[in-house]
């Protein structure tokens, strides 16, 4: 039981490690946002991670940045355009739709469209094979035919 | 003919992943162009590290240069420093923009391992790297006589890098450096 408190204890230890500055909002309104954009702006550095949770100098500076334009009023918008414009569409999770992102946006709804399409066309021929389980008349003869030369045999 | 080619179906799908995941080897996921490629280098007005006075942007016009992104805390920009004063020996022109460093430690490795840069803006805050979107150095951009980024380079320069990407780029601008000097160190 105190084995399993002590390494409670140091996984939570851990989490609480992960972030390093905090900031002082003006507004709870500003935190929120902070929040939410410093979840939705992927650090340059790494592969796959968000700047509120990477430890990258990079990811410290743009957090910085961020509060820094948060804190002097600008919109939204206007802090994922500044990012854009250095780090390009690659600093945004949902980036935004264009010629060469289109292919993000639309690929899942392709790939979509083409399994439902597959999906029917299987079906479909299923059915018509189901429907093709009783024989022609010319069919039937030449069954009866067989069968009888087997029972003669 | 339909049935039958029904049949390749899979054969063709699994050749058809197999190119994408080929391809995918030899791709570098760090590789990001920069999304400054021909536009202007940002604007900046910022003290130069060796001598007392402000760099502008007529530091980067009239002529091709390198902007060579370093810190003495960067250990790859330590390994790359010997092929930039090859560089700098043979005639190319570089200038150095010194990354959120302590000028101190900055100017100490210069004496120490050789001064390869025609003069470095030393930016200590990191807002021209910001607006840069440098992401890590070292980063060698390359910018023409009018101030305008060429190209990125993220990572090392080496001999295979300069001769592969960078030296023709160079010259094409209209870079001007001694080739055979530069062969004849190696």
């Amino acid at each position: 039981m105190n084995y399993l408190a002590a390494l409670l204890l140091l996984v939570l230890s851990f989490s609480a490690g992960a972030v390093i500055e905090t900031y002082e909002f003006s507004s709870s309104e500003l935190e929120q946002r902070y929040h939410l954009l410093s979840q939705e702006l992927r650090c340059p550095k790494c592969q796959n991670q968000n700047i509120a949770d990477s430890n990258a100098p990079i990811s410290q500076d743009l957090r910085k940045q961020l509060y820094q334009q948060l804190e002097a009023g600008a919109s939204d918008a206007e802090i994922l355009d500044y990012m854009v414009a250095r780090y390009g569409e690659f600093v945004r999770y949902r980036p935004a739709m264009s010629g060469v992102t289109i292919v993000l946006w639309a690929a899942p709804l392709l790939l979509l469209a083409l399994a439902l399409a597959l999906a029917f066309s299987v079906l479909r021929s299923r059915r018509s094979n189901d429907e093709q389980q009783t024989l022609s008349s010319d069919e039937q003869k030449q069954l009866d035919e067989l069968l009888a030369r087997e029972r003669d045999a | 003919m339909a049935p039958r080619l029904k049949l390749f179906l899979p054969l063709i799908l699994f050749v058809l992943l197999a190119l994408f995941l080929f391809r995918g080897l030899s791709l570098d996921p760090n590789a990001m162009p920069s999304a400054l490629i021909d536009r202007p280098f940002p604007a900046f007005d910022l003290p130069a590290l060796q001598r007392e006075g402000e760099l502008g942007n007529d530091l980067l016009q009239g002529q091709v240069s390198l902007v060579n992104v370093w810190a003495t805390w960067c250990i790859s920009c330590r390994v790359e420093h010997p092929y930039l004063d090859k560089l700098a020996k043979a005639g190319v022109n570089i200038v150095g923009l010194n990354y959120k460093d302590d000028p101190q430690a900055a100017r100490r490795w210069l004496q120490d391992l050789g001064d390869p840069y025609q003069l470095n803006i030393l930016d200590s805050e990191g807002r021209l790297g910001l607006d840069l979107g440098v992401y890590g150095a070292p980063e060698t951009y390359v910018v023409d006589a009018e101030g305008v980024i060429r190209y990125r380079h993220v990572g090392v320069v080496d001999e295979r890098v300069w001769r592969g990407v960078l030296a023709p780029l160079y010259t094409e601008l209209g870079g001007e450096y001694d080739a055979a000097a530069l062969a004849g160190d190696l």
